[in-house]
């Protein structure tokens, strides 16, 4: 399982439910400082055919992470060939206020707040 | 090349009756960007803690979240943000720390930070502002900066957009020279968060 961890957040991929995992705060210094997690996410939706991304423990992600999840979106949009959802949760605030905002990249991305 | 201070957006400078305020100053010659990035989210939360504190702790109507973790996440978003851009576009010079401050009213929050910039940055920032402000319409600009974002190309200042769309935040600016450096402009950023528009605003879906 590929993982990236470190004191404030910790991303991975699980094969088995075709999830990949952010948790903790994401407040990395501008878009190239996401690319390994960028890369994580592209591998893992080029694993399944159906990749749902799990935020519902990420509690803090800046604009850079949110542009990020953006390129990520677009990246699975033109690919065409792997469904994407996104779960999140109605208790972290930037997820109620920000997540909505990657339908109006792919208006057929599932975003399901638990 | 303008010698006086421009302003855009309703700039109201902070009044003295505010109910409690922070200003937290950061130098920007005392240790590697990097190394100080972390710092910066910790001053951001912090507010973010201290400010909620004034707040209710009681759920509001079905919303999953409390006016005090509302405010305390709106607090946090907005303070990083507001610090991110001003680390980003501040030019390193010892005189001149960026501060960021937050000050509590009965009806609102306004944050401020000031940083100083190479006045070419400025130039570039200030033609966004125009941009913004000049919009018809936010929403239809937020897409398309986010269309771009999401292509890769470049600059989006996608936080700002944030702010505004998604939280309610009113922005204006003041940019004015400083005597001791002419290659240098003082930023002066303010962000109003409207604490009765919370039940239309920061619940709304």
């Amino acid at each position: 399982m590929k993982k990236i961890e470190t004191e404030d957040y910790k991303a991975y991929f699980d094969p088995e439910a075709s999830q990949v995992v952010l948790a903790g705060f994401l407040r990395l210094s501008g878009i190239d400082a996401y690319q390994p997690i960028m890369d994580l996410l592209l591998a893992a939706a080029e694993q399944t055919e159906s990749c749902t991304v799990d935020l519902h423990e990420l509690e803090f992600l800046n604009s850079s992470g949110i542009s990020m999840l953006s390129m990520f979106v677009v990246r699975i949009r033109d690919s065409v060939t792997t469904k994407l959802s996104f779960v999140g949760s109605k208790k972290v605030l930037w997820q109620v206020r920000s997540l909505k905002n990657l339908k109006r990249l792919m208006p057929n991305l599932e975003i399901t707040l638990l | 090349m303008s010698q006086s201070s421009e302003q855009f957006g309703r700039f109201v400078e902070p009044s003295g009756n505010s109910k409690e305020y922070l200003t937290l100053h950061f130098s920007p010659s005392a240790s590697a960007r990097q190394e100080r990035w972390q710092n910066y989210g910790l001053s951001a939360d912090f507010l973010g803690d201290y400010f909620s504190n004034f707040f209710p702790g009681n759920q509001i109507s079905d919303h999953e979240l409390s006016q005090k973790d509302t405010i305390k996440s709106a607090v946090s978003f907005i303070a990083n943000e507001l610090l991110e851009n001003s680390i980003k576009y501040s030019y390193d010079c010892a005189q001149f720390p960026i501060t960021l401050s937050l000050y509590l009213y009965e009806e609102r929050l306004i944050f401020r930070s000031v940083n100083c910039a190479e006045i070419a940055v400025a130039a570039r920032f200030k033609q966004f502002i125009r941009d913004l402000l000049a919009a018809p319409d936010i929403d239809v600009l937020f897409t398309q900066q986010f269309e771009k974002t999401a292509a890769g190309s470049g600059e989006s200042c996608m936080g700002l957009l944030t702010m505004i769309c998604d939280y309610g935040v009113e922005l204006s600016w003041k940019f004015q020279p400083i005597d001791r450096g002419k290659n240098t402009i003082q930023v002066d950023a303010l962000a109003y968060l409207d604490l009765t528009k919370f039940d239309n605003q920061l619940f709304s879906n």
